[in-house]
């Protein structure tokens, strides 16, 4: 393997990675607030479709993006009625919600544009273009740091770029503020808040909107980025590996972008091995390639990262007095 | 709604009752298309054209249903043959065991399905020589790269999907000995027939390798391949229709499996048991029903030295000279072992 190969493997695991850690940190602030989020795949996929059908009808991807993520706001907003003014079962409301953008992207995507739910080819201008930062071309004569920059930092989606930037930015938030002090707070101990005369309700509805911008982010990236246009079901399943990265993560920023940059690689090395010659074993066969991220997770989940525990007041509904 | 269905089973019902005293002819044929969707741009869109051909032609309505998911197969067969649609026609390789079922409960009607073999009397088996027609566009894909790599990337890892890679494979080997062939595959379920973006990183990461010309036989998720090649300044090759319209200028060709054809053929003699023909029909480069397409999109990325090499190959298997290995026959692929 060459360096250029494995650049190619190092910009591969970026474009991956890109979805899976919006969702997880969409599910980071949600969870944190003790809101249990089941349902970042639907709110993926609603933003992704919501995406789509406004950059193809205007042909601008800024629109788009903007419609993605209000679709994923609008979602959210459902998800916290029910969660947090109906006090409902945030399991339940969340898998709700994945079934209904499952259902909904596809009905409403084949009865406006009769392709069997996908959305029509996005015309120009209706996609992100990739980013080329200054200097990547002058720079990358330099050895082994040139090559870095130019094929690995420069050349990709804006949402790549805000996507890692939000890491950062959600760790001052949660670390540093007032707001992030707040929000670990409602998580753990939501009656101290309460008592402090600090507003439980809106404090969740804060966390679980925001979750929603960046699962329509997620969701714009999918379908006005790295594809061109939605497909059914296009999201396959990356919300819950988000969530499952969340958990591995122990719900903190910076081990969350780690685990998503592996599940990324785990994607983008299947996506490689596909009948390459292993030293020792030979060739693996496409099956147990594409099983290799699920397994690694259930490994990865049961054995090594030891006990993950939640907010401690994850999954309960707050209600005032009994 | 179901008011309506049942009026519209009872009429049905009637008509065919009407129909099969005077004769299968009046009979309403019906088209089911595969998962995947009637509008995924390639396969099943080439059956959809070649029902709405047959109807612009005679000016006769036909059912048509898709499919959502693998256990709706006898269903959908049933309810049509229920309501006398004659002949049915089904598009795809995965109908052999739902029609073998329900042909024999079915025996009046006829039943035509194109990519796989169903040994019943009330049966046609349509199926193609894609392994010829790749042979063609693999010579294409070799001609045209400057780098002396190519991609192939197949849909489902399915034997069908393979005689469309092995073909490929021999025909860039016949004309450049040296050439790499990536081959690599979007899933192993049904939903890769639909995974473009799965299908562009698999395109994405054959181009990184070298390849400059990338082979998508892929439904729906082939989208994606021709999407990624655009993207990076390269070449890809579409499949079944001709998608060269989708990138102008990035695709240099379209594997053409005219199921079109196949299916307006169909239609006009399989209602009739005067001109259905049981048994297996073989339709390959002789009849047309494949080939390479050639259109104003893609006029200037083949010479007249490409275009002559190409059809002399043509020639030579119509002839008999050249011939190119099935892999459904023996379930190998022996240029990929050498």
């Amino acid at each position: 393997m060459d360096i250029f190969a494995v650049l190619s493997l190092l910009d591969a695991t970026i474009r991956l990675t890109t979805p899976l850690l919006l969702a997880c940190l969409a599910g980071l602030y949600c969870e944190r607030s003790g809101v249990f989020n089941i349902g970042l795949e639907g709110k993926m996929l609603a933003g992704a479709f919501g995406a789509a059908v406004v950059a193809a009808l205007t042909g601008s991807a800024w629109l788009g993006m903007l419609a993605g993520v209000g679709v994923g706001v609008a979602f959210a907003l459902i998800h916290g009625i029910a969660s947090i003014t109906l006090k409902g079962n945030q399991i339940i409301s969340g898998v709700a919600i994945n079934f209904l953008a499952a259902g909904l992207t596809t009905l409403l995507g084949q009865s406006w544009f009769r392709q069997g739910g996908r959305t029509p080819a996005l015309p120009q201008g209706g996609r992100f273009a990739p980013i080329e930062l200054p200097f990547a071309s002058e720079l990358a004569g330099i050895p082994i740091l040139g090559p870095i920059y130019s094929e690995l930092v420069s050349g990709h989606y804006i949402l790549v770029y805000i996507a890692f930037l939000m890491v950062p930015l959600t760790f001052f938030v949660l670390y540093r503020t007032r707001f992030g002090l707040r929000l670990r707070a409602v998580g753990e101990n939501p009656k101290a808040v309460d008592t402090a005369g600090i507003s439980v309700t809106l404090l969740r509805y804060q966390a679980v909107l925001i979750a929603g911008v960046l699962c329509g982010l997620a969701g714009a990236y999918l379908s006005i980025a790295q594809g061109s246009g939605f497909g059914n079901n296009m999201t396959a399943g990356k919300g819950f590996i988000a969530l499952a990265a969340l958990i591995f993560a122990k719900w903190r920023p910076v081990p969350a972008m780690f685990a998503c940059l592996l599940f990324g690689f785990l994607d983008a090395m299947q996506i490689r091995l596909q009948g390459v010659d292993l030293p020792v074993i030979g060739q693996v066969p496409v099956q147990a390639i594409q099983a290799l991220p699920y397994v690694l997770t259930v490994v990865l989940l049961a054995g090594f990262i030891g006990k993950a525990v939640g907010p401690r007041a994850g999954g309960v509904p707050y209600t005032k007095e009994r | 709604m179901t008011y309506f269905t049942k009026h519209l089973g009872a009429l049905a019902a009637g008509v065919a009752l009407g129909a099969l005293t005077a004769g299968a002819a009046m009979a309403e044929p019906a088209m089911i298309y595969d998962l995947g969707g009637k509008f995924d741009k390639s396969f099943n869109e080439a059956a959809y054209n070649g029902a709405e051909a047959w109807k612009a032609e005679t000016g006769v309505s036909y059912l048509d249903t898709e499919l959502q998911n693998d256990a709706q197969r006898e269903q959908a067969l049933r309810q049509f043959a229920r309501r006398g649609a004659n002949p049915i026609v089904m598009a795809g390789f995965s109908w052999g065991s739902a029609l073998g079922t329900v042909a024999l409960e079915f025996p009046d009607t006829n039943f035509v399905v194109i990519d796989a073999v169903v040994d019943q009397p009330n049966v046609q088996s349509i199926i193609f020589d894609e392994h010829t027609g790749s042979f063609l566009v693999g010579a294409l894909a070799a001609l045209k790269s400057e780098t002396g790599k190519v991609g192939f990337v197949g849909g489902m890892d399915v034997p069908i999907i393979h005689k469309f890679f092995c073909g490929y494979l021999e025909g860039a080997k016949m004309v450049n000995p040296q050439i790499r062939v990536f081959e690599n595959y979007t899933g192993v379920t049904p939903a890769a027939w639909n995974d473009p973006v799965t299908a562009g990183e698999l395109t994405k990461a054959a181009i990184d390798k070298g390849a400059d010309v990338v082979f998508a036989a892929a439904g729906g998720s082939g989208l994606g391949v021709l999407q990624a090649a655009k993207d990076a300044g390269k070449f890809s090759i579409g499949v079944d229709s001709n998608q060269n319209y989708l990138q102008p200028g990035s695709v240099l060709t379209s594997m053409l499996k005219r199921v079109d054809v196949a299916v307006t053929t169909a239609f006009n003699e399989a209602g009739d048991d005067a001109t259905f023909k049981p048994g297996i029909t073989v339709l390959g480069l002789a009849e047309e029903g494949v080939g390479y397409s050639l259109d104003e999109h893609n006029a200037s990325l083949i010479t007249d030295d490409m275009k002559a090499r190409v059809e002399d190959l043509k020639a030579k298997i119509i002839a008999g000279e050249i011939v190119v290995h099935d892999y459904m026959t023996d379930n190998t692929c022996p240029a990929a072992a050498s």
